[in-house]
Protein backbone atom coordinates (compact mmCIF):
# COMPACT_ATOMS: atom_id res chain seq x y z
CA UNK A 1 0.00 0.00 0.00
CA UNK A 2 2.74 2.72 0.83
CA UNK A 3 4.64 1.78 -1.77
CA UNK A 4 1.87 2.59 -4.07
CA UNK A 5 0.70 5.61 -2.49
CA UNK A 6 4.17 6.79 -2.21
CA UNK A 7 5.08 6.07 -5.98
CA UNK A 8 2.30 8.46 -7.12
CA UNK A 9 4.44 11.20 -6.37
CA UNK A 10 7.23 10.32 -9.03
CA UNK A 11 3.94 9.22 -11.32
CA UNK A 12 3.50 12.86 -10.94
CA UNK A 13 6.59 13.32 -13.35
CA UNK A 14 4.72 11.66 -16.42
CA UNK A 15 2.51 14.46 -16.56
CA UNK A 16 4.91 16.88 -16.83
CA UNK A 17 6.87 15.20 -19.86
CA UNK A 18 4.02 14.63 -21.98
CA UNK A 19 3.01 18.22 -21.26
CA UNK A 20 6.71 18.97 -23.28
CA UNK A 21 6.09 16.96 -25.90
CA UNK A 22 2.81 18.42 -26.79
CA UNK A 23 4.26 21.68 -26.73
CA UNK A 24 7.24 20.60 -28.55
CA UNK A 25 4.60 19.29 -31.10
CA UNK A 26 3.06 23.06 -31.91
CA UNK A 27 6.38 24.72 -32.18
CA UNK A 28 7.00 25.02 -35.57
CA UNK A 29 10.98 25.10 -35.61
CA UNK A 30 11.31 22.07 -34.03
CA UNK A 31 8.67 19.09 -35.30
CA UNK A 32 10.04 19.05 -38.93
CA UNK A 33 13.80 17.81 -37.51
CA UNK A 34 11.98 15.19 -35.17
CA UNK A 35 10.07 13.72 -38.81
CA UNK A 36 13.11 13.54 -40.45
CA UNK A 37 15.04 12.00 -37.72
CA UNK A 38 11.64 9.20 -37.72
CA UNK A 39 11.90 8.50 -41.17
CA UNK A 40 16.05 7.46 -40.87
CA UNK A 41 15.22 5.51 -38.23
CA UNK A 42 12.53 4.29 -40.10
CA UNK A 43 14.83 2.81 -43.07
CA UNK A 44 17.15 1.44 -41.39
CA UNK A 45 15.36 -2.01 -40.19
CA UNK A 46 15.06 -2.58 -44.07
CA UNK A 47 18.65 -2.11 -44.74
CA UNK A 48 20.11 -5.81 -42.81
CA UNK A 49 24.12 -5.17 -43.24
CA UNK A 50 24.29 -2.02 -41.53
CA UNK A 51 24.61 -2.73 -37.65
CA UNK A 52 26.69 0.14 -37.04
CA UNK A 53 23.80 1.71 -38.53
CA UNK A 54 21.17 -0.09 -36.53
CA UNK A 55 23.32 1.35 -33.57
CA UNK A 56 23.00 4.58 -34.42
CA UNK A 57 19.00 4.91 -34.96
CA UNK A 58 19.28 3.12 -31.31
CA UNK A 59 21.39 5.39 -29.84
CA UNK A 60 19.32 8.65 -31.47
CA UNK A 61 15.92 6.93 -30.62
CA UNK A 62 17.49 6.97 -26.92
CA UNK A 63 18.67 10.25 -27.33
CA UNK A 64 17.04 12.44 -29.24
CA UNK A 65 13.70 12.85 -27.88
CA UNK A 66 15.07 13.67 -24.16
CA UNK A 67 17.98 16.46 -26.03
CA UNK A 68 14.71 17.88 -28.12
CA UNK A 69 12.60 18.15 -24.95
CA UNK A 70 15.33 20.12 -23.09
CA UNK A 71 15.70 22.14 -26.15
CA UNK A 72 12.43 23.40 -26.65
CA UNK A 73 12.12 23.90 -22.49
CA UNK A 74 15.45 26.14 -23.48
CA UNK A 75 13.77 27.84 -26.64
CA UNK A 76 10.47 28.59 -24.16
CA UNK A 77 12.48 30.08 -21.65
CA UNK A 78 14.11 32.26 -24.56
CA UNK A 79 11.43 33.85 -25.78
CA UNK A 80 9.61 34.37 -22.64
CA UNK A 81 12.64 36.03 -21.45
CA UNK A 82 13.10 37.84 -24.56
CA UNK A 83 11.85 41.22 -23.89
CA UNK A 84 13.76 41.82 -20.37
CA UNK A 85 12.21 41.96 -17.72
CA UNK A 86 13.16 40.22 -14.01
CA UNK A 87 13.67 36.97 -14.95
CA UNK A 88 17.02 36.28 -16.44
CA UNK A 89 17.11 34.32 -19.96
CA UNK A 90 19.23 31.00 -20.72
CA UNK A 91 22.20 33.39 -22.07
CA UNK A 92 22.59 35.71 -18.74
CA UNK A 93 22.01 32.68 -16.70
CA UNK A 94 24.69 30.54 -18.61
CA UNK A 95 26.88 33.17 -18.18
CA UNK A 96 26.25 33.90 -14.33
CA UNK A 97 26.82 29.66 -13.88
CA UNK A 98 30.17 29.82 -16.00
CA UNK A 99 31.36 32.20 -13.85
CA UNK A 100 29.93 30.56 -10.50
CA UNK A 101 31.32 26.87 -11.19
CA UNK A 102 34.47 28.23 -12.17
CA UNK A 103 35.10 28.64 -8.94
CA UNK A 104 32.84 26.66 -6.47
CA UNK A 105 34.69 25.78 -3.48
CA UNK A 106 35.73 29.72 -1.95
CA UNK A 107 35.00 30.71 1.17
CA UNK A 108 34.20 34.44 2.08
CA UNK A 109 33.15 33.92 5.87
CA UNK A 110 30.20 32.00 6.67
CA UNK A 111 27.45 33.35 4.50
CA UNK A 112 29.37 33.93 1.50
CA UNK A 113 30.50 30.02 0.00
CA UNK A 114 30.61 28.79 -2.92
CA UNK A 115 28.11 26.85 -4.27
CA UNK A 116 29.82 23.35 -4.22
CA UNK A 117 30.13 23.67 -0.35
CA UNK A 118 26.58 24.92 -0.05
CA UNK A 119 25.43 21.51 -2.00
CA UNK A 120 27.86 19.48 0.27
CA UNK A 121 26.73 20.40 3.44
CA UNK A 122 22.73 19.90 2.06
CA UNK A 123 24.14 16.73 1.24
CA UNK A 124 25.55 15.88 4.43
CA UNK A 125 22.53 16.97 6.26
CA UNK A 126 20.72 14.57 3.70
CA UNK A 127 23.11 12.10 5.01
CA UNK A 128 23.09 11.93 8.53
CA UNK A 129 19.09 12.12 9.10
CA UNK A 130 18.66 9.87 6.25
CA UNK A 131 21.46 7.40 7.88
CA UNK A 132 19.74 7.87 11.01
CA UNK A 133 16.01 6.74 9.71
CA UNK A 134 17.86 3.90 8.04
CA UNK A 135 19.25 2.64 11.49
CA UNK A 136 16.30 3.13 13.04
CA UNK A 137 13.59 2.63 10.48
CA UNK A 138 14.44 -0.60 8.95
CA UNK A 139 15.08 -2.40 11.84
CA UNK A 140 11.63 -1.12 13.38
CA UNK A 141 9.87 -1.73 9.47
CA UNK A 142 11.20 -5.44 10.64
CA UNK A 143 9.84 -5.81 14.45
CA UNK A 144 6.32 -4.23 13.05
CA UNK A 145 6.14 -6.76 9.88
CA UNK A 146 6.67 -9.37 12.29
CA UNK A 147 4.48 -8.72 15.16
CA UNK A 148 1.26 -7.96 14.31
CA UNK A 149 0.54 -6.86 17.95
CA UNK A 150 3.13 -3.88 17.21
CA UNK A 151 1.91 -2.99 13.99
CA UNK A 152 -1.69 -2.62 15.30
CA UNK A 153 -0.24 -0.77 18.31
CA UNK A 154 2.10 1.18 15.78
CA UNK A 155 0.18 1.98 12.94
CA UNK A 156 -2.42 4.50 14.07
CA UNK A 157 0.35 7.04 15.15
CA UNK A 158 2.55 6.49 11.76
CA UNK A 159 -0.76 7.01 10.32
CA UNK A 160 -1.06 9.89 12.42
CA UNK A 161 2.30 11.47 11.77
CA UNK A 162 2.78 10.44 7.90
CA UNK A 163 0.96 13.00 6.53
CA UNK A 164 2.04 15.73 8.92
CA UNK A 165 4.77 17.88 6.71
CA UNK A 166 8.23 17.66 8.17
CA UNK A 167 9.18 21.30 8.62
CA UNK A 168 6.19 21.23 11.04
CA UNK A 169 8.44 19.61 13.24
CA UNK A 170 11.14 22.18 12.91
CA UNK A 171 10.26 24.34 15.55
CA UNK A 172 10.79 21.12 17.61
CA UNK A 173 13.71 20.30 16.55
CA UNK A 174 15.15 23.83 17.11
CA UNK A 175 13.73 23.83 20.71
CA UNK A 176 15.45 20.24 21.39
CA UNK A 177 18.61 20.62 19.84
CA UNK A 178 19.01 25.10 19.92
CA UNK A 179 20.89 25.19 17.12
CA UNK A 180 19.93 25.46 13.43
CA UNK A 181 22.20 22.62 12.02
CA UNK A 182 20.51 19.86 13.45
CA UNK A 183 17.23 21.25 13.28
CA UNK A 184 17.18 20.72 9.77
CA UNK A 185 19.31 17.26 9.64
CA UNK A 186 16.14 15.86 12.31
CA UNK A 187 13.46 16.93 9.81
CA UNK A 188 15.22 14.99 7.25
CA UNK A 189 15.53 12.17 9.72
CA UNK A 190 11.25 12.41 10.35
CA UNK A 191 10.25 12.64 6.49
CA UNK A 192 12.53 9.81 6.02
CA UNK A 193 11.72 7.33 8.38
CA UNK A 194 8.01 6.90 7.22
CA UNK A 195 8.59 5.63 4.36
CA UNK A 196 11.46 2.92 5.89
CA UNK A 197 9.38 1.57 8.12
CA UNK A 198 6.28 1.37 5.75
CA UNK A 199 8.06 -0.61 3.28
CA UNK A 200 10.33 -2.72 5.60
CA UNK A 201 7.05 -4.22 7.48
CA UNK A 202 5.53 -4.59 4.51
CA UNK A 203 8.29 -6.72 2.62
CA UNK A 204 8.58 -8.55 5.83
CA UNK A 205 4.46 -9.44 5.82
CA UNK A 206 4.69 -10.27 1.99
CA UNK A 207 7.45 -12.70 2.61
CA UNK A 208 6.21 -15.78 1.17
CA UNK A 209 4.68 -18.38 3.40
CA UNK A 210 6.42 -21.08 1.31
CA UNK A 211 9.74 -19.89 2.49
CA UNK A 212 8.90 -19.42 6.12
CA UNK A 213 7.66 -22.85 5.64
CA UNK A 214 11.23 -24.17 4.72
CA UNK A 215 12.75 -22.25 7.37
CA UNK A 216 10.13 -24.42 9.72
CA UNK A 217 10.83 -27.38 8.16
CA UNK A 218 14.72 -27.12 8.45
CA UNK A 219 13.53 -25.86 11.85
CA UNK A 220 16.47 -22.91 10.94
CA UNK A 221 18.07 -20.86 13.41
CA UNK A 222 16.30 -17.35 14.09
CA UNK A 223 19.63 -15.77 13.07
CA UNK A 224 19.65 -18.03 9.84
CA UNK A 225 16.00 -16.96 9.24
CA UNK A 226 17.05 -13.15 9.25
CA UNK A 227 19.85 -13.16 7.40
CA UNK A 228 19.41 -16.16 4.59
CA UNK A 229 15.69 -15.68 4.11
CA UNK A 230 13.83 -12.43 5.35
CA UNK A 231 16.75 -9.66 4.45
CA UNK A 232 17.21 -11.42 0.64
CA UNK A 233 13.35 -11.38 0.71
CA UNK A 234 12.79 -7.82 2.36
CA UNK A 235 15.79 -6.48 0.28
CA UNK A 236 13.42 -4.90 -2.87
CA UNK A 237 10.83 -3.50 -0.59
CA UNK A 238 13.82 -1.95 1.87
CA UNK A 239 15.59 -0.40 -1.33
CA UNK A 240 12.45 1.04 -2.73
CA UNK A 241 11.93 2.66 1.45
CA UNK A 242 15.24 4.11 0.72
CA UNK A 243 14.81 5.57 -2.76
CA UNK A 244 11.17 6.97 -1.84
CA UNK A 245 12.81 8.69 1.46
CA UNK A 246 16.06 10.07 -0.43
CA UNK A 247 13.72 11.88 -2.73
CA UNK A 248 11.79 13.36 -0.23
CA UNK A 249 14.57 14.19 1.65
CA UNK A 250 15.93 15.74 -1.01
CA UNK A 251 12.55 18.02 -1.19
CA UNK A 252 12.85 18.95 2.15
CA UNK A 253 16.57 19.98 2.91
CA UNK A 254 15.80 23.28 1.13
CA UNK A 255 13.06 24.05 2.27
CA UNK A 256 14.32 23.62 5.81
CA UNK A 257 17.64 25.15 4.97
CA UNK A 258 16.09 28.55 3.89
CA UNK A 259 13.87 28.97 7.23
CA UNK A 260 17.31 27.84 9.25
CA UNK A 261 19.97 29.36 7.24
CA UNK A 262 23.86 28.55 7.51
CA UNK A 263 25.61 26.70 4.50
CA UNK A 264 23.17 25.27 2.31
CA UNK A 265 21.85 25.27 -1.20
CA UNK A 266 18.08 25.94 0.24
CA UNK A 267 19.82 29.25 2.51
CA UNK A 268 21.70 29.82 -0.77
CA UNK A 269 18.52 30.20 -2.65
CA UNK A 270 17.75 32.46 -0.07
CA UNK A 271 20.25 34.19 0.20
CA UNK A 272 20.38 35.34 -3.63
CA UNK A 273 16.99 36.17 -3.25
CA UNK A 274 17.81 38.80 -1.04
CA UNK A 275 21.03 40.01 -3.02
CA UNK A 276 18.04 39.92 -6.07
CA UNK A 277 20.26 37.76 -8.39
CA UNK A 278 17.88 35.74 -9.98
CA UNK A 279 20.12 33.98 -12.34
CA UNK A 280 21.71 31.91 -9.55
CA UNK A 281 18.48 30.91 -8.24
CA UNK A 282 17.72 29.07 -11.81
CA UNK A 283 20.82 27.99 -11.24
CA UNK A 284 20.09 26.71 -8.05
CA UNK A 285 16.75 24.80 -9.08
CA UNK A 286 18.57 23.23 -12.37
CA UNK A 287 21.42 21.91 -9.67
CA UNK A 288 18.64 20.85 -6.63
CA UNK A 289 17.22 19.23 -9.51
CA UNK A 290 20.39 17.43 -11.10
CA UNK A 291 21.71 16.69 -8.12
CA UNK A 292 18.22 14.55 -6.62
CA UNK A 293 18.30 13.18 -10.48
CA UNK A 294 21.72 11.52 -9.56
CA UNK A 295 20.57 10.60 -6.25
CA UNK A 296 17.77 9.09 -7.54
CA UNK A 297 19.00 7.05 -10.45
CA UNK A 298 22.07 5.55 -8.54
CA UNK A 299 19.80 4.02 -6.34
CA UNK A 300 17.86 2.57 -8.69
CA UNK A 301 21.06 1.30 -9.95
CA UNK A 302 22.24 -0.01 -6.90
CA UNK A 303 18.25 -1.29 -6.30
CA UNK A 304 18.72 -3.37 -9.57
CA UNK A 305 22.41 -4.84 -9.28
CA UNK A 306 21.51 -6.19 -5.84
CA UNK A 307 17.97 -7.75 -7.19
CA UNK A 308 19.48 -9.08 -9.88
CA UNK A 309 22.22 -10.47 -7.33
CA UNK A 310 19.73 -12.21 -5.73
CA UNK A 311 17.05 -12.80 -7.78
CA UNK B 1 10.08 -51.73 11.81
CA UNK B 2 5.93 -52.50 11.42
CA UNK B 3 4.44 -49.42 13.47
CA UNK B 4 7.12 -46.50 11.96
CA UNK B 5 4.28 -43.37 11.54
CA UNK B 6 1.02 -43.74 13.57
CA UNK B 7 -1.18 -41.74 12.88
CA UNK B 8 -4.14 -42.38 15.62
CA UNK B 9 -8.13 -40.68 16.21
CA UNK B 10 -6.86 -37.57 14.44
CA UNK B 11 -9.08 -34.85 13.27
CA UNK B 12 -8.37 -31.37 12.16
CA UNK B 13 -10.55 -28.21 12.85
CA UNK B 14 -10.20 -24.83 11.27
CA UNK B 15 -11.76 -21.76 12.42
CA UNK B 16 -13.53 -20.09 9.35
CA UNK B 17 -15.48 -16.58 9.79
CA UNK B 18 -17.75 -18.71 9.09
CA UNK B 19 -18.14 -20.96 12.00
CA UNK B 20 -15.81 -24.28 12.52
CA UNK B 21 -15.00 -26.17 9.31
CA UNK B 22 -14.25 -29.66 10.15
CA UNK B 23 -10.79 -30.87 7.10
CA UNK B 24 -10.28 -33.86 8.50
CA UNK B 25 -11.88 -36.78 11.09
CA UNK B 26 -11.28 -40.15 12.72
CA UNK B 27 -7.47 -40.44 10.36
CA UNK B 28 -6.37 -43.87 12.14
CA UNK B 29 -2.97 -44.75 9.67
CA UNK B 30 -0.17 -46.51 10.19
CA UNK B 31 3.03 -46.87 8.02
CA UNK B 32 6.15 -49.05 8.18
CA UNK B 33 9.23 -48.24 7.90
CA UNK B 34 10.55 -47.56 4.37
CA UNK B 35 6.99 -48.24 2.95
CA UNK B 36 6.41 -45.79 -0.22
CA UNK B 37 2.70 -44.43 0.52
CA UNK B 38 -0.14 -41.94 -1.58
CA UNK B 39 -2.39 -40.08 -0.67
CA UNK B 40 -5.17 -40.34 -3.09
CA UNK B 41 -8.08 -38.50 -3.44
CA UNK B 42 -10.56 -35.33 -4.92
CA UNK B 43 -8.95 -31.44 -4.57
CA UNK B 44 -10.01 -30.27 -1.10
CA UNK B 45 -10.80 -34.09 0.94
CA UNK B 46 -8.13 -32.71 3.07
CA UNK B 47 -4.62 -34.54 1.54
CA UNK B 48 -2.34 -32.17 2.33
CA UNK B 49 -3.83 -31.02 5.65
CA UNK B 50 -2.71 -34.87 6.39
CA UNK B 51 0.57 -34.25 5.25
CA UNK B 52 1.08 -31.17 6.79
CA UNK B 53 0.38 -32.84 10.17
CA UNK B 54 2.89 -35.43 9.90
CA UNK B 55 5.38 -32.69 8.51
CA UNK B 56 4.24 -30.73 12.07
CA UNK B 57 3.56 -27.20 10.22
CA UNK B 58 0.07 -27.50 11.88
CA UNK B 59 -1.45 -29.25 15.07
CA UNK B 60 -4.04 -31.53 14.73
CA UNK B 61 -7.33 -30.41 17.05
CA UNK B 62 -7.91 -34.50 17.81
CA UNK B 63 -5.87 -37.20 17.67
CA UNK B 64 -2.34 -37.47 17.99
CA UNK B 65 0.61 -38.71 16.14
CA UNK B 66 3.90 -40.39 16.61
CA UNK B 67 7.01 -40.87 14.95
CA UNK B 68 8.71 -44.09 16.20
CA UNK B 69 6.69 -43.61 19.39
CA UNK B 70 7.57 -40.17 19.91
CA UNK B 71 4.68 -37.38 19.53
CA UNK B 72 5.37 -34.63 16.47
CA UNK B 73 5.05 -31.67 18.52
CA UNK B 74 6.60 -29.76 15.30
CA UNK B 75 8.39 -29.11 12.28
CA UNK B 76 11.63 -30.87 11.64
CA UNK B 77 13.94 -32.21 9.95
CA UNK B 78 13.65 -35.30 10.43
CA UNK B 79 10.89 -34.89 8.32
CA UNK B 80 11.85 -33.70 4.85
CA UNK B 81 9.03 -31.68 2.95
CA UNK B 82 9.18 -31.13 -0.93
CA UNK B 83 6.68 -28.73 -1.39
CA UNK B 84 4.20 -28.45 -4.50
CA UNK B 85 5.97 -25.51 -5.96
CA UNK B 86 9.59 -26.65 -5.04
CA UNK B 87 9.96 -23.06 -2.29
CA UNK B 88 13.78 -22.76 -3.53
CA UNK B 89 15.06 -19.68 -2.50
CA UNK B 90 15.81 -17.63 -5.33
CA UNK B 91 18.71 -15.87 -4.02
CA UNK B 92 20.44 -19.20 -3.16
CA UNK B 93 22.09 -21.25 -6.25
CA UNK B 94 20.54 -24.27 -6.23
CA UNK B 95 23.97 -25.84 -3.94
CA UNK B 96 23.76 -22.99 -1.59
CA UNK B 97 19.68 -24.21 -0.86
CA UNK B 98 21.04 -27.62 -0.95
CA UNK B 99 23.42 -26.92 1.32
CA UNK B 100 21.64 -24.62 3.83
CA UNK B 101 19.57 -27.96 4.27
CA UNK B 102 22.81 -29.93 5.36
CA UNK B 103 24.74 -27.53 7.39
CA UNK B 104 21.47 -27.28 9.60
CA UNK B 105 21.39 -30.83 10.20
CA UNK B 106 24.79 -31.62 10.23
CA UNK B 107 26.69 -28.60 10.71
CA UNK B 108 27.50 -29.16 14.62
CA UNK B 109 29.11 -32.49 14.04
CA UNK B 110 30.51 -32.34 10.77
CA UNK B 111 33.30 -30.44 8.38
CA UNK B 112 32.66 -27.96 5.73
CA UNK B 113 34.36 -30.67 3.19
CA UNK B 114 31.90 -33.21 4.99
CA UNK B 115 28.80 -31.03 4.26
CA UNK B 116 29.91 -30.00 0.88
CA UNK B 117 30.64 -33.57 -0.47
CA UNK B 118 26.88 -34.33 1.35
CA UNK B 119 25.32 -31.50 -1.00
CA UNK B 120 27.16 -32.67 -4.45
CA UNK B 121 26.61 -36.05 -3.59
CA UNK B 122 22.55 -35.01 -2.88
CA UNK B 123 22.63 -33.22 -6.32
CA UNK B 124 24.49 -35.51 -8.00
CA UNK B 125 21.45 -38.24 -7.06
CA UNK B 126 19.27 -36.31 -8.84
CA UNK B 127 21.26 -35.97 -11.50
CA UNK B 128 22.03 -32.20 -11.77
CA UNK B 129 25.76 -31.71 -10.92
CA UNK B 130 25.75 -29.90 -14.10
CA UNK B 131 22.98 -27.05 -13.04
CA UNK B 132 24.68 -27.01 -9.17
CA UNK B 133 25.51 -23.06 -9.35
CA UNK B 134 22.91 -21.69 -11.27
CA UNK B 135 20.28 -19.61 -9.54
CA UNK B 136 16.45 -21.44 -9.19
CA UNK B 137 15.34 -19.07 -11.99
CA UNK B 138 17.81 -19.99 -14.58
CA UNK B 139 16.58 -23.74 -14.55
CA UNK B 140 13.31 -25.47 -15.70
CA UNK B 141 10.63 -26.45 -13.33
CA UNK B 142 11.73 -29.94 -13.16
CA UNK B 143 14.68 -29.11 -12.54
CA UNK B 144 13.66 -26.99 -9.77
CA UNK B 145 11.49 -29.98 -8.32
CA UNK B 146 14.78 -31.82 -8.38
CA UNK B 147 16.26 -29.51 -6.10
CA UNK B 148 13.80 -29.74 -3.96
CA UNK B 149 13.94 -33.79 -3.76
CA UNK B 150 17.64 -33.34 -3.50
CA UNK B 151 17.52 -30.58 -0.15
CA UNK B 152 15.01 -32.95 0.91
CA UNK B 153 17.31 -36.05 0.81
CA UNK B 154 20.04 -34.55 1.98
CA UNK B 155 19.05 -33.86 5.43
CA UNK B 156 18.78 -37.88 4.99
CA UNK B 157 15.38 -37.73 7.28
CA UNK B 158 13.18 -40.74 8.58
CA UNK B 159 10.24 -39.51 6.86
CA UNK B 160 10.24 -38.02 3.19
CA UNK B 161 7.13 -35.94 2.88
CA UNK B 162 5.96 -35.06 -0.67
CA UNK B 163 3.06 -32.96 -1.63
CA UNK B 164 2.39 -33.16 -5.16
CA UNK B 165 5.99 -33.03 -6.11
CA UNK B 166 5.30 -33.32 -9.85
CA UNK B 167 1.81 -31.80 -10.42
CA UNK B 168 2.96 -28.41 -11.98
CA UNK B 169 5.10 -30.22 -14.68
CA UNK B 170 3.92 -31.87 -18.00
CA UNK B 171 3.37 -35.26 -18.61
CA UNK B 172 6.69 -36.00 -20.18
CA UNK B 173 9.04 -34.47 -17.27
CA UNK B 174 6.44 -36.07 -14.93
CA UNK B 175 7.21 -39.79 -15.95
CA UNK B 176 10.68 -38.97 -15.55
CA UNK B 177 10.90 -37.47 -12.20
CA UNK B 178 8.69 -40.55 -11.04
CA UNK B 179 11.16 -43.06 -12.19
CA UNK B 180 13.89 -41.44 -10.73
CA UNK B 181 11.81 -41.08 -7.07
CA UNK B 182 11.70 -44.77 -7.63
CA UNK B 183 15.65 -45.10 -8.17
CA UNK B 184 16.01 -42.85 -5.18
CA UNK B 185 13.69 -44.41 -2.69
CA UNK B 186 15.08 -47.85 -4.06
CA UNK B 187 18.61 -46.73 -2.98
CA UNK B 188 18.01 -44.76 0.04
CA UNK B 189 15.16 -47.35 1.58
CA UNK B 190 13.29 -43.67 2.32
CA UNK B 191 9.91 -44.09 4.16
CA UNK B 192 7.79 -41.46 1.70
CA UNK B 193 4.15 -40.38 1.78
CA UNK B 194 3.27 -38.84 -1.07
CA UNK B 195 0.31 -36.36 -1.95
CA UNK B 196 -1.22 -37.03 -5.54
CA UNK B 197 -3.71 -36.72 -7.52
CA UNK B 198 -2.51 -38.72 -10.47
CA UNK B 199 -3.91 -42.33 -10.29
CA UNK B 200 -1.04 -44.15 -12.52
CA UNK B 201 1.64 -42.40 -10.24
CA UNK B 202 0.13 -43.35 -7.24
CA UNK B 203 -0.42 -47.59 -8.68
CA UNK B 204 3.24 -46.84 -9.80
CA UNK B 205 5.12 -45.57 -6.63
CA UNK B 206 3.31 -47.06 -3.75
CA UNK B 207 2.96 -49.96 -1.53
CA UNK B 208 0.10 -48.49 -0.27
CA UNK B 209 -2.30 -45.79 -1.63
CA UNK B 210 -4.80 -44.20 1.16
CA UNK B 211 -7.64 -43.36 -0.65
CA UNK B 212 -9.55 -40.35 1.09
CA UNK B 213 -13.40 -39.33 1.59
CA UNK B 214 -14.23 -36.36 0.07
CA UNK B 215 -14.54 -33.36 2.07
CA UNK B 216 -15.85 -31.51 4.55
CA UNK B 217 -14.77 -34.23 7.51
CA UNK B 218 -12.93 -36.28 5.01
CA UNK B 219 -11.77 -39.44 6.51
CA UNK B 220 -9.37 -42.43 5.08
CA UNK B 221 -12.13 -44.70 2.58
CA UNK B 222 -10.05 -47.48 2.04
CA UNK B 223 -6.18 -48.58 1.75
CA UNK B 224 -5.16 -50.40 -1.11
CA UNK B 225 -1.76 -52.60 -1.03
CA UNK B 226 -0.33 -52.60 -4.04
CA UNK B 227 2.14 -55.76 -4.52
CA UNK B 228 3.46 -55.39 -7.65
CA UNK B 229 7.39 -56.63 -7.92
CA UNK B 230 9.99 -54.17 -7.37
CA UNK B 231 11.96 -52.69 -9.57
CA UNK B 232 8.73 -51.65 -11.49
CA UNK B 233 8.87 -50.46 -15.26
CA UNK B 234 5.93 -48.45 -16.27
CA UNK B 235 6.53 -49.86 -19.91
CA UNK B 236 5.64 -53.34 -18.79
CA UNK B 237 3.19 -52.82 -15.80
CA UNK B 238 1.08 -50.90 -18.34
CA UNK B 239 0.18 -54.46 -20.02
CA UNK B 240 0.47 -55.86 -16.29
CA UNK B 241 -3.02 -57.33 -15.31
CA UNK B 242 -2.44 -56.57 -11.70
CA UNK B 243 -1.23 -53.44 -12.56
CA UNK B 244 -4.76 -53.05 -14.39
CA UNK B 245 -6.80 -53.88 -11.48
CA UNK B 246 -5.08 -52.05 -9.02
CA UNK B 247 -5.56 -49.06 -11.32
CA UNK B 248 -9.32 -50.03 -11.92
CA UNK B 249 -9.86 -50.08 -7.86
CA UNK B 250 -8.31 -46.78 -7.16
CA UNK B 251 -10.69 -45.23 -10.20
CA UNK B 252 -13.33 -46.84 -9.25
CA UNK B 253 -13.13 -45.41 -5.86
CA UNK B 254 -12.67 -42.09 -6.81
CA UNK B 255 -15.18 -41.86 -9.84
CA UNK B 256 -17.71 -44.43 -8.28
CA UNK B 257 -17.98 -44.24 -4.41
CA UNK B 258 -16.57 -40.53 -4.15
CA UNK B 259 -18.07 -39.30 -7.26
CA UNK B 260 -20.47 -36.72 -5.69
CA UNK B 261 -17.64 -34.00 -5.35
CA UNK B 262 -18.07 -33.02 -8.83
CA UNK B 263 -21.64 -32.44 -8.44
CA UNK B 264 -20.86 -29.81 -5.64
CA UNK B 265 -18.02 -28.60 -7.57
CA UNK B 266 -20.27 -27.69 -10.51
Amino acid sequence: MSALTMNVDFGAKIPVDRGIEEIGAVEPTVAPAKEKKMEKTATVPLDPGTPFAEKLAGFGRAVLPPLLGMLVLLGIWYIATMKGGSIPGPLKTWDAAAVLFADPFYQNGPNDQGIGWNILSSLQRVGIGFGFAALVGIPLGFILGRSAFLAAMVNPIISLLRPVSPLAWLPIGLLVFQRADPAATYTIFICSIWPMIMNTAQGVQRVPQDYLNVARVLALSEWKVVTKILLPAVLPYILTGIRLSIGTAWLVIVAAEMLTGGVGIGFWVWDEWNNLKVEHIIIAIFVIGIVGLILEQSLILLAKKLTKESS
Amino acid sequence: MEKFVQVQTVGQTFETKKGKFVALRDINLTIKKGEFIALIGHSGCGKSTLLNLIAGLTKPTDGVLLLEDREIAGPGPERAVVFQNHSLLPWLTCFENVYLAVERVFGTKESKQKLRDRTAAAISLVGLDHASSKYPNEISGGMKQRVGIARALSMEPKVLLMDEPFGALDALTRAKLQDELMRICETTKATTVMVTHDVDEAVLLSDKIVMMTNGPAATIGEILEVNLPRPRHRLTLAHDPDYIGYRAAVLEFLYEKQAHVEKQAA
